[in-house]
């Protein structure tokens, strides 16, 4: 979000004492306390009756759960419709959404640069806050480092995540068959443009912003209605053809899908024209895909619109072998639809 | 979106094709000059609807292409020099110069930076006056107004920590190049629609009268191409050699005259190599005394070398037109996007990458690309 969160009191180290980070936040000592309780303790909630301790404890339900981890890395660190810190939530919780799984805990550890100023933590952490509320996970664990100034592009966060599993599905490449239909659940390419233009300095008609979100709610929307789901995948590094071409190569599935139903915001369409870009290599951090059966897709799309009217789908899986990922073109011909090589590089004209 | 979706409009691309086929009668060689062109060919299948009988030529208009290895190596002795802010286009960055690349230098330490615009490096110069900010001008008669433009303002401003690597290069001797050459195959040409909103069209008329080739300055939208095809196939079956211009929404008849009298000012036509076509008088822009200041070559003293192209890049034959990307036995084995052997297979513009990364399904399953 472009605004501090509405909620977020001033910064609770008093700016003239400390306005930013130094060294010494990292060392151990009472500068290190003072952050913890007045930043981290202070938005997240404090440690059980118990006392605070080496490692959170949890419990859980016998049965399976998930657990995955990320590192976020984004600059400039506050974007049009997000931050680094409402990113990490949502990112670690998407990636547990994939699985089916419910999410429930995180942990988040913050890498901080020397000289990060203390009021954009503030922020960053109250972000964190609100983003996990929303998404119904609890901040249970974490960890703090300071980096010598030059050494970290004003933070860095992991967030490690912790979710149930309450269906008996197998939520996998795997399960992707012949005849699946492919679902998407919303426009493509948003966070990849916001950032792109923000940081690049481009200034486009209006401001591109970040789809940054949670769809967790929406997974176990699906999970409830019965909906078969063999597939989830988000669409962040790389997009849409990296998320088809692994799931592809993982299934040994031919995926062919329709360029013209493929929705991408006429906004984020000029964007990445100007720039030499295709949409479907362009990250974005609160949209999948799913692979359910044709039986299931009608309903599967009725639960997708509600949450984001572009929700449609652009493709089927035709056949195995070769394992690829196929495009109809908007005037009707094929191609491969390819992984980017490495990070995509705008044209010279 | 406006200005787009309409000449992507399968129904109007369709009916194209059919005009096409019902005014071809006979075989044509057309060579499409601008890699734009030939990305939007092998990514929208704009050949696929073509009938058998009409040959898409992929010319060398792609800037990365022919940018010879000498200049790749050139800008890595730059970007390797403490202290300097080396400033490119996206694409130049991964091309392979004879020991590494510019994205290699960068992970070793060097500041290399991907720009939109060249005088997005003139400010960087201003905001870092004691760094030498050098720019790596590659590029077609469509780059050189803003490569102009920044060399310009350096002057103006006088920005003493500015400079230019430059090796741009001219459409109309290369297109009089491939023509001369013995055994060319080359029948009609879609000219590049960019290059001539700049440039205009007038340069093409003696190329058109003497060499007898229809050339049609074509847009570059499936649409575009197909009109393009269209007109040019005409001409072929009507025995006519004439300059048309398809792309009249964008190209007017004398260009762009500021533009023009921009690249004028600061720059004068010098002979270049080119990567694949080897030397060719008069085909380039290099800096005109007066803005000398700003040659990079001289700055830093780059003497010329002459290095060999790697023997097993067949790169040279693409870049006439001689060789279709997969008829070349590196082609995806030894030759991948991750790996390139030459220029080519780097830029989303070349021929090489082009096919491998939209037609690889079909080449490796058919064994064939040719139409």
């Amino acid at each position: 979000m472009s605004h501090p969160p509405a909620s977020a009191p001033s910064c609770p180290i008093p700016i003239r004492q400390y306005p930013r980070v130094l060294l010494a936040h990292g060392g151990g000592g009472k500068l290190m306390q003072d952050l913890l309780e007045k930043i981290f303790f202070s938005a997240f909630g404090e440690a059980p009756a118990e006392g605070r301790h080496d490692a959170a404890v949890l419990n859980v339900a016998a049965g399976r759960i998930a657990f995955t981890t990320d590192s976020y890395v984004v600059r400039p660190i506050i974007f049009p419709g997000g931050d680094i810190g409402s990113m990490a939530v949502h990112g670690t919780v998407n990636d547990l959404a994939m699985s089916g799984a419910r999410p429930l805990w995180l942990s988040a550890a913050f890498i901080l640069e020397e000289g990060l100023e203390m009021e954009t933590l503030w922020r960053v952490v109250c972000s964190m806050r609100d983003a996990a509320a929303r998404c119904g996970v609890r901040i249970v664990t974490g960890d703090t480092k300071v980096v010598d100034k030059g050494k970290g592009d004003g933070m860095f966060i992991n967030t490690t995540g912790i979710g149930v599993i309450e269906h008996s599905l197998s939520i996998a490449p795997g399960s992707v068959k012949t005849g699946d239909a492919l679902l998407i659940s919303g426009d493509l390419g948003r966070h990849g443009m916001a950032i792109t233009s923000v940081r690049e300095g481009l200034e486009f008609q209006g401001q591109i912003e970040s789809d940054s979100a949670p769809v967790s709610d929406l997974v176990q929307q699906l999970l409830a209605a019965g909906v078969e789901i063999h597939c989830l995948r988000d669409l962040t590094r790389g997009g849409l053809a990296s998320a088809l071409n692994e799931i592809a190569q993982a299934a040994r599935q031919r995926i062919v899908i329709d360029e013209k139903f493929v929705p991408v915001r006429e906004d984020v369409h000029a964007a990445c024209e100007l720039l030499g870009l295709d949409p479907l290599h362009v990250a974005c951090e609160g949209r999948f895909v799913a692979f359910v059966p044709e039986k299931d897709a009608a309903l599967a799309l009725n639960l997708m619109r509600p949450h984001e009217s572009s929700a449609r789908r652009i493709g089927t899986v035709e056949k195995t072998d070769p394992p690829l990922v196929i495009l109809k073109s908007a005037i009707g011909a094929s191609r491969i639809l390819d992984m980017p090589s490495g990070e995509q590089l705008p044209r010279i004209c | 979106m406006k200005y787009l979706d309409e000449y992507r409009d399968a129904g109007k691309a369709r009916e194209f094709a059919r005009q096409i086929a019902r005014v071809t009668t006979k075989s044509w060689a057309i060579m499409e000059v601008c890699g734009g062109q030939t990305h939007a060919i092998v990514k929208f299948g704009i050949d696929e609807l073509l009938p058998k009988t009409i040959t898409l030529i992929h010319g060398p208009g792609c800037p990365v292409c022919v940018t010879p290895v000498e200049f790749i190596n050139k800008a890595i002795a730059i970007a390797s020099r403490p202290g300097t802010i080396f400033c490119s286009f996206g694409d130049m960055l991964r091309v392979p110069g004879s020991a590494t690349d510019l994205l290699a230098v960068k992970a070793g330490g060097g500041d290399v930076r991907m720009v939109y615009s060249p005088l997005d490096a003139v400010n960087l110069a201003v905001q870092n006056p004691d760094r030498d900010v050098v720019f790596f001008a590659v590029g077609f008669e469509t780059t050189a107004p803003a490569t102009a433009l920044a060399a310009h303002q350096a002057a103006e401003r006088g920005v003493k920590n500015f400079s230019m690597l430059v090796t741009h290069v001219l459409v109309p001797p290369a297109m009089e190049s491939l023509l001369a050459a013995p055994g060319c195959r080359v029948q009609g040409f879609l000219a590049a629609g960019h290059v001539c909103a700049v440039m205009g069209c007038a340069e093409y008329e003696p190329i058109a009268a003497q060499y007898r080739v229809p050339i049609v300055v074509t847009g570059f939208e499936p649409l575009d191409i197909l009109q393009g095809v269209l007109m040019c196939v005409r001409q072929l079956e009507q025995g006519r050699a004439e300059v048309e211009n398809q792309y009249a929404r964008v190209v007017r008849p004398n260009g762009n005259d500021h533009a023009r009298q921009l690249i004028q000012r600061v720059f004068q036509v010098v002979p270049r190599k080119w990567r694949g076509l080897g030397s060719i008088a008069a085909s380039g822009l290099g800096l005109r005394s007066q803005y000398e200041a700003f040659d990079a070559e001289k700055k830093f003293g780059l003497a010329d070398t002459e290095t060999p192209e790697p023997p097993e890049c067949l790169s040279g034959l693409v870049l006439q037109g001689r060789l279709k990307p997969a008829e070349c036995p590196a082609f995806g084995k030894t030759c991948i996007p991750e790996h390139p052997l030459g220029a080519p297979m780097v830029s989303s513009e070349g021929a090489c990458a082009a096919y491998y990364r939209y037609r690889r399904h079909e080449i490796t399953t058919h064994s064939t690309c040719a139409p």
